[in-house]
This record gives structure tokens, C-alpha cells and sequence, in this order.
């Protein structure tokens, strides 16, 4: 459909979208299908699913208010955006719980049928902001969704409040048309995935075409909008979230390794996609397991690394804390075990669908005991793919229990993602114990778990099956090589020196740290882990293109650390550390390197903004923001 | 590892007791029920027909939980309670292995409780032998879930106030297919049981009543000592009237009109009148009213098969829904799951 003759059609490089309504208002949904609409049109983006805990919060609540986040621009970009341009605002609360992100002069798309008496005195409005004038920093477009819904669906005979349901669809449509966003696709998608109920096909596809006819026909908007596509690198894309991305990067794992994967995982958000994602692919022969908890989770994926497959866990916050104990066996019994903690606002229940980063330190140290393990953190939702890889390759080579840190915008987020050649990816190998490694006294062949690689100190790994491998492992301290029980003072020690040994090693399998610094002489580094990544890459970005010099490194791997970490540190008279935690790695920085790693903060749920890492960087340069 | 890896088409060796027992010296306490359980596992695997390198033992936390360290098997001796999810992951991912989990009253029941009541629900394939002796041995004599009401121990010097659980009971209220009861003081009714439990395909619970010398001395010895036996045990026969009591002096369950169960002299009614044992019914009420027909080790105790139905196992269904995806899907494209959804090209 082509934009009417009235309209101007102009060129943006880039918007930023933010749809926000009822929990119930199907608000993610509508992002999700802006957002795919957009990737098929070659633009880059970058979604940020902000919703609440609740699934329905009592409507028109500012409790209840989800929202959807979309950037989309003609050229690369690596964050949501701070600030949107447009809001649509479904209900007055809608309004209320975003008009601050909003800047002066951005658009209000407001369903003004929602904005009566009762809706506006449980959003906590004293008086009407579409008639006091509270609005007149914005341009306000009133556009009646509700009713125009209804009469559009009252001709295909569907009932006023079941087509009250579809006006996300008609917002979606008005949008769609604002951006010049195709409509195929979405008509398509609304067809196929309502097509056992066919009046809801037809309610939706109403909505959806009035809403793009309004902004056609309603001379309402002057302009409409179009973002050329991106320059992107040749390739095959496609959209993925951090979830999707780590499901499948385990699926692509076990491929590579040969071994199939057994999920033991408790239902927690935001980690549950990650399950539910895996117990689809039964093709792949992946076995799913809904324990009965965290704790049953983590122990029957360790029961099948112990059998010989991949075993892995995914959970949230409140699921690794009980996952702990099983940890610390996994890592006495030297066995392959991938655990993912999608991190979620803590401590306790927290905030279960928002993001933060605060578990590193637990992932680092909350075990009893000296209990070491490797930890590594996805950057982007795309890089879940590779991150899951490297997280079953060093557990399968070294024997031992791995955390991966996403958290909840990563699992959440979207991307558009350059398809990877996956004979790019070595193979695993998983190196099963074959044959007896020892002599007994008598000079027969025995088979000790614990003869260690002596260049990776991994231990034998020996499933069930072979005979003459038989053996007992357990959490007792071993006797060091023949693994029998062992209370002895001195061989604690050694075991604990060569655990320790094994996991500290693993720096010099793992990329040394790169350090982006364009003229090489900056003063400042900063140092991101996980999904900060975005913001600090963007922000360092920002900076350098307005004269100042910055330098960044990123962390994958928070343990080990990559081998040159210190004296990449060394180089630098600043270094500042933004993270979502109170100082978390910045804290590990100082204790190991003995350097004034510097903490930014940030703990409001949501990742930093760009221009929040601009101004600090602008801040520590002396400059002004 | 590939599910086949452990089958092979030769023979099943023979083997000896000595061949299912490992270089570890035993540790438990000398005089210990423990040691009769243990020797009548290590005797009765040679007659299973099974390899020992298909066969683990897997434990929690406790005196029972050391028992995989002497057998010359594969097995884990793992964390407190969670045996029984650890040998689920264990069992389905491996249905050519033999697994059996040992455990508690204290690790089963307490610190497991959860674990054991959803692997029996489940029916995963594993044969869960529960030691059950009435008290923390480990731990150096707290009481347990099973101890009797008023049990002093260092815990509890004025006596415990908690009931205790019925562990059969238990297990038939958790949905369980095969429950059953023996005792360490009879090593041919061990075994018996046990090879019972093995045959059975699916989660296989079997309570010992296991007699601790230091901490709980003595606590079955009503039921189970020598003398006692005979008129203090119900041993349960599938298809035979429930009967026991020495020569003469018989004794018998009827169940009354109401549906409940009592212990009368078969004098008194007559053979006839018997309650006939079925294993297999599957309604678990008749069972269950045999688990609460002693209130305590000093009445009349049903031992023996208590239930024992087929029901689909787990693991096997589990592998189903794989094959079924692979045979409708085809084995799992990576490459094509990445284009799963809506793909795009850049040239």
C-alpha cells in the first residue's frame, strides 16, 4: 500500500519506538510484530520487552503497564535507545508510567477512548493531561482506537468487547503506517497464528487495516516516515532473543560434541523460554525434564553428565541459589555441567522481570569451600549462540560445572543476527575414558577417575557401560589420582590446589582481551561484562565522534580472566567499570589487579542508557556533558 | 555416550559375590543391619543376570549413603536427599543401565522428601532401597522422620512431639507402582524383595527395617527378631489369603464391611474369610489400608509386596516423544533451526 498523495513520506535514520498498555493489551505482541516488520525490511534494531511480574495486573493500573521498546535505524546500532520518539500510549496509566522517558517534542499516540473518568483516576491523574495543557510539550496525536476497532469489527459481526481485544492491532497498523512498514507480513502472521479461530483472524486484520487506512486517510499526520535499510554485512539474518539465541546455541553444542543434552530446569522467569524453546526440539533428541524444583533440576543434569550427556540447568536468581550445593558437588565430582542464570533484579523474589547483573559475585564465590568454576557472560541476545558453545566446551574439556550469566534483557532483547557458518565452530570432543589408566598393587589393570590431564588437569570422564572402568565418585574429599575417600590434611590441600590449578588454567584457552582504542593513547578505559556491552560500545562511540578519547575493553570470560587483563589495566590512568550491581566486577578488578577500578552503578531494572555512559565518560575526561 | 554403548551381545558373565564387592573396607558400625543388607545386594547380583558395568549405585547423604563405595559397580555417593533426581537424569538419558538408589529415612524422607515422592510419581526405572532405622545414625543419634512419638534423643530430651511418617504409606500416596517392605534380620527375604523391585520396570520403593546398634538399638526387635517372627510379621503373598501366626495358632486379615482391615484368629472365621493379597490391584486403597495395620514396630507388620502394577516408565516414554519427533521431523538441521522463523538476506 503506498502512502497517500497528501502525505510527505521523509527520510529518518533512525527511531525509536516504545508501545506501552495493559499487561493484558497484547503491547509485546505488537512490538514484536513491529520489530519483524522492520528486520524484513533490511533496518537494524534492537528491542527492550519491559513488562510487569504480574500477568494481569488489575487493568488501567500503573501496576500493569507492559511496554515494548523497538529501535530501528539504516545503520548499526547496539541498544533499544534511551529516549523514544513515539509513544502509544494505550490508557491513561500507559501515559503516566512513560511520559517521563519522553523528550520535548517527541509524539504522543494516545487511544483517546481509554482516557475517561475512571481509566484517568487509577492512573492517578487529577485532571484530563489530553485537555490541561500538561501536554503541550509533545505533539499529541488523539486517535479514538477503541471505538474505531469496534465499528470496524461490528460489520464482521464480532461483539463490541471481543473486538475491543484487537485494538493493539489497529495501533499496530497506525504505526505501521507512520513507518512505512509493510503490511503483508503482519496480515500473513495474524493468519496463520489465529487460524483456529477464524472471527479472530478477521477482528485482527480489520483492526490492523484501519489503523494503517487512519494514517492514510485521516489527515491527521502531515508526514509519515521511511528508514532505509541498513547497511548490513552480506549474509543471512534473522531475529533472535538472548533466550532463543541459548537454546539454540545448546542444540548447536551438542551437535558439535556428539552427546545429546538433558535439560533439568524449574519454570523461573525470565529463564523459562529457554525450556520451553528445548522441549520443542525433541528432534535433536534433547531431553527436557520439568523438575520438581531447582534443586532436582540441577541434580538430574548432573545424574546425566555422569551418564555421559550434556547435562545442562537454567534458572534465575532465586534457582541458583538453590542450585549451590549441587554446584559444589559437580565440581568434587569433576563432571561437564552447563548451568545458565538469567539474572534477575535480587535479592529474593526481587524483580523477577526485570534485568540486573548482581549475581556474578555468587556465580565467583557462593559455594562453601574453595570451589572454583569458569563463568562467562553473553554480550548481545545473538552472542547466547556462541556463549552456550564456549560454556559446553569448557565443561566437557575440563570436567566441570560452567555458569553462564545472561540476564534479562539479553533473554528478552531482540536482534537482527548474521546466520554463523557453524563449520566455523570446532568440534567437542568429549574424550571418554576408554581403558584402564593404572596398575593395582597386583599388577592388574585398574581404572583411577581421578589421573588428571597433565596439561588440562581434567580428569577422566567414564560413563557406565565400560567394563573394568568401574568406579565411585562422590563429594568426599578424593585421594589425589585413585579418587577412594580421603580425610588425609595434606591431600585436601593438594586437591584443592589442583582444582583451583584446573579452572586458573583455562586463561590460556580463552582469547586474550582486546582493547578498542582508536588513537591508542586514551587515558580512560572502560570495561564492560555482559550485556553492558551495548551501552558502553555505543557511548564510547558517542564520545569519540564529539573529540574525546575513550577505550574499551569487554569481558566474556569473568573467570578465568583473560591472561592480559592485568596489563591491559596497567595502561590506563582511569578506568571506570559501569555495571548493573553495585561494583561487582570492579570489585574483582581491584582484589586481582590491585587497580582504581571505578564503579558506575545503575540498579533501576532496566539496562544503562547511552547517554548515561556518555556523560560519565564525559564527566571522569573533566568535559562537559 | 550412546544409549547402546553398555549392550553387547555376549553373555552376561558369571560372576561371584566377590566380584560385585570393591577393595573399600567396609566403615560401618560393627554389628550394624547395614552389613547383612550389603551382603545380601552383593550375593543376589550375581543371580540378577546383570553386568556390573551396567550398574550403578547411587546414594545421598548418610550411613546407607555409603553403601555405592562397596560395591564394584559405576556409582556416586552424592548430596544429602537428592539421590533420587540425580539417578532420574541418570536413568532416562541411560535406559540400558541398571540403577539403584540407596538412601535413608533421614535422607529419604527428610532432606529428600520431595525427590522420593516425584520419582515415584513419575515411575522412573530405579530400584530406591530405603534403610530404615528410626534415627540419625550419621549424625550421631538426632531423631527422624520415622522415629515413634516421644522419642528422646540429644534433639529432643523431652521427647519428640511430631508424628512420624508411614513410609509405605507414603509411597502408596505418592502414586507409586511398586512398594514393598523387608527386613535386615531375614537376608532370603532381602533378596526376594529386591529381585522383585529389579524385575519391576519403573520406580521400585522398598523399605528395610534396619536395626542401628548404637544410636537406635533394638527398635524392631518386636517384629523382627527371631522369636517374634513368626507372630509379629504378616508376610503378603500375592493371590494367598493373608495369614500368619505359628502352627496353631494362625492368625488372618478380614476386611470388614466398612472396608477396613482387621487381625483376626482364623479359628475364629475360617480360612475362607481371608483377606486374599493382590499385588496388582491397581486401586492403591487396599494396600494403603495394609500399611496402617501396625501402628508402630510392635504390632503385627505387614512385609513383603505391598504393590506392584505396571504403569508406563518414564524414561521410555520420554525416549518415545524423540522418537516420534525424529520419525515426523526427520533428525534434528541445526542450520535449519536457525531459519526457524523469518530469515532475510543481505547480498
Amino acid at each position: 500500500m503506498a502512502s497517500g498523495t497528501q502525505h510527505v513520506t521523509e527520510q529518518l535514520d533512525q527511531v525509536i519506538v516504545r508501545f506501552a498498555g495493559d499487561s493484558g493489551d497484547g503491547m509485546q505482541l505488537t512490538g514484536d510484530r513491529f520489530t519483524t516488520s522492520s528486520a524484513l525490511l533490511g533496518n537494524d534494531m534492537s528491542t527492550f520487552p519491559d513488562f510487569p511480574a504480574e500477568i494481569r495486573a488489575p487493568a488501567g493500573t500503573l501496576n500493569g503497564v507492559s511496554a515494548f521498546q523497538v529501535h530501528i535505524s539504516d545503520h548499526d546500532i547496539l541498544t533499544p535507545g534511551d529516549s523514544p520518539n513515539v509513544l502509544v500510549a494505550m490508557n491513561p496509566a500507559a501515559l503516566r508510567a512513560n511520559i517521563d522517558l519522553m523528550a520535548k517534542g517527541t509524539i504522543l499516540l494516545v487511544n483517546s477512548d481509554a482516557f475517561d473518568e475512571r481509566n484517568l483516576t487509577k492512573a492517578g491523574y487529577g485532571t484530563n493531561p489530553l485537555t490541561d495543557g500538561s501536554l503541550s510539550p509533545y505533539t499529541v496525536y488523539e486517535v479514538p482506537m477503541t471505538s474505531i476497532t469496534q465499528e470496524v469489527c461490528k460489520e464482521a459481526g464480532v461483539k463490541p468487547r471481543d473486538a475491543e481485544r484487537s485494538k493493539n492491532f489497529f495501533a499496530l497498523g497506525l504505526v505501521s503506517w507512520l513507518y512505512t512498514r509493510p503490511i503483508e507480513p503482519t496480515i500473513n502472521w495474524i493468519t496463520e497464528r489465529f487460524a483456529a479461530k477464524p472471527q479472530v483472524v478477521e477482528a485482527n486484520t480489520r483492526a490492523f487495516r484501519a489503523g494503517y487506512d487512519f494514517g492514510e486517510t485521516a489527515e491527521l499526520f502531515e508526514s509519515n516516515y521511511e528508514i532505509r535499510p541498513a547497511t548490513f554485512e552480506k549474509g543471512e539474518y534473522v531475529q533472535v532473543t538472548g533466550n532463543q539465541a541459548l537454546a539454540w546455541g545448546l542444540i548447536a553444542a551438542s551437535r558439535l560434541a556428539g552427546l545429546p543434552i538433558f535439560l533439568g530446569s524449574y519454570p523461573i522467569t525470565p529463564a523459562s523460554d529457554i525450556l520451553h524453546e528445548l522441549s520443542r526440539r525433541k528432534e535433536f533428541g534433547i531431553r527436557t525434564f520439568q523438575a520438581e524444583d531447582e534443586i532436582a533440576g540441577i541434580g538430574a543434569a548432573l545424574g546425566a553428565s555422569f551418564g555421559g550427556a550434556i547435562g545442562v540447568t537454567t534458572t534465575s536468581g532465586p534457582g541458583l541459589d538453590l542450585k549451590s550445593e549441587a554446584i559444589g558437588l559437580a565440581i568434587n565430582l569433576e563432571l561437564p555441567l552447563v548451568i545458565v542464570d538469567v539474572q534477575r533484579g535480587g535479592p529474593s523474589t526481587g524483580l523477577p522481570t526485570k534485568t540486573e547483573q548482581a549475581d556474578l559475585l555468587h556465580a565467583m564465590y557462593g559455594r562453601h569451600g574453595e570451589a572454583p568454576l569458569p563463568i562467562l557472560a553473553p554480550k548481545t541476545p545473538s552472542d547466547c549462540f556462541a556463549a552456550a558453545i564456549e560454556a559446553t566446551r569448557l565443561a566437557v574439556k575440563y570436567r566441570t560445572p560452567v555458569i553462564v550469566l545472561s540476564d534479562g534483557y539479553l533473554a528478552n532483547g531482540a536482534e537482527p543476527w548474521r546466520l554463523p557458518d557453524l563449520d566455523t565452530f570446532e568440534p567437542i570432543d568429549p574424550g571418554f575414558a576408554s581403558e584402564p589408566n593404572h596398575v593395582d598393587d597386583e599388577g592388574n589393570p585398574a581404572f583411577w577417575p581421578y589421573v588428571r590431564d597433565p596439561e588440562t588437569l581434567a580428569r577422566p570422564w567414564a560413563p557406565p557401560g565400560l567394563p573394568g572402568l568401574e568406579h565411585r565418585i562422590g563429594g568426599l574429599e578424593k585421594a589425589d589420582g585413585s579418587g577412594n575417600v580421603s580425610y588425609e590434611g595434606v591431600n585436601h590441600e593438594r586437591m584443592v590446589h589442583l582444582r583451583r590449578d584446573k579452572i586458573a588454567g583455562i586463561a590460556s584457552d580463552i582469547p586474550l582481551a582486546e582493547v578498542n582504542d582508536e588513537t591508542g593513547d586514551a587515558q580512560l578505559l572502560l570495561v564492560s561484562w555482559g550485556s553492558t556491552y551495548a551501552a558502553v560500545a555505543a557511548g564510547v562511540k558517542r564520545v569519540r565522534a564529539r573529540g574525546m578519547k575513550a577505550a574499551h575493553v569487554h569481558l566474556r570470560h569473568l573467570n578465568p580472566l583473560p591472561s592480559n587483563l592485568g596489563e591491559v589495566l596497567g595502561r590506563y590512568a582511569q578506568i571506570l567499570v559501569p555495571e548493573i550491581n553495585l561494583g561487582q566486577l570492579s570489585r574483582i578488578l581491584r582484589a586481582e589487579y590491585l587497580v582504581d577500578a571505578q564503579t558506575m552503578s545503575k540498579m533501576q531494572g532496566v539496562p544503562f542508557r547511552v547517554g548515561e555512559i556518555e556523560a560519565a565518560i564525559t564527566a571522569m575526561l573533566g568535559g562537559k556533558s | 555416550m550412546s544409549e547402546s554403548n553398555g549392550a553387547t551381545a555376549t553373555a552376561v558373565p558369571v560372576t561371584a559375590r566377590k566380584d560385585w564387592s570393591s577393595d573399600q573396607e567396609v566403615r560401618w558400625c560393627p554389628g550394624c543391619g547395614d552389613y547383612s543388607i550389603l551382603a545380601a545386594v552383593q550375593m543376589l547380583m550375581p543371580e540378577l543376570g546383570v553386568r556390573r558395568e551396567n550398574t550403578v549405585f547411587l546414594s545421598g547423604i548418610g550411613c546407607a549413603a555409603r553403601f555405592p563405595y562397596y560395591m564394584n559397580t559405576y556409582g556416586m555417593h552424592s548430596i544429602h536427599g537428592r539421590a533420587p533426581a540425580i539417578a532420574t537424569g541418570l536413568a532416562t538419558t541411560r535406559p540400558d543401565l541398571d540403577v539403584w538408589v540407596i538412601s535413608g529415612d533421614g535422607d529419604a524422607l527428610s532432606i529428600g522428601g520431595n525427590h522420593l515422592i516425584h520419582a515415584l510419581r513419575r515411575n522412573v526405572r530405579l530400584n530406591i532401597l530405603m534403610f530404615n532405622n528410626q534415627i540419625y545414625g550419621l549424625t550421631k543419634g538426632q531423631y527422624s522422620p520415622t522415629s515413634e512419638v516421644a522419642k528422646v534423643t540429644k534433639s529432643t530430651p523431652f521427647g519428640s512431639v511430631d508424628t512420624p511418617f508411614n513410609p509405605v504409606s507414603l509411597a502408596l500416596g505418592a502414586e507409586a507402582t511398586f512398594v514393598a517392605r523387608t527386613h535386615d534380620m531375614d537376608r532370603a527375604h532381602m533378596q526376594e524383595t529386591f529381585r522383585r523391585a529389579h524385575q519391576h520396570n519403573g520406580a521400585a520403593f522398598v523399605e528395610v527395617l534396619q536395626n542401628c546398634n548404637v544410636f537406635n538399638d533394638g527398635a524392631f526387635e518386636k517384629i523382627t527378631s527371631r522369636d517374634a517372627r513368626a507372630s509379629m510379621l504378616i508376610p503378603l503373598q500375592h493371590g494367598q489369603p493373608i495369614v500368619f501366626g505359628a502352627e496353631g495358632s494362625e492368625r488372618g486379615v478380614i476386611q470388614r464391611a466398612d472396608g477396613s482391615l482387621e487381625i483376626v484368629s482364623v479359628a475364629d472365621v475360617g480360612l475362607d474369610a481371608l483377606l486374599v493379597h493382590d499385588e496388582a490391584r491397581d486401586d492403591p486403597g487396599l494396600a494403603f489400608a495394609l500399611s496402617r495395620l501396625a501402628h508402630g514396630p510392635y504390632e503385627p507388620t505387614p512385609i513383603g509386596v505391598f504393590r506392584a502394577v505396571e504403569r508406563p516408565e518414564y524414561g521410555t516414554q520420554m525416549s518415545e516423544q524423540i522418537t516420534d519427533a525424529q520419525a515426523k521431523r526427520g533428525l534434528g538441521d541445526v542450520a535449519a533451526l536457525l531459519r526457524s522463523g523469518s530469515s532475510w538476506t543481505v547480498d
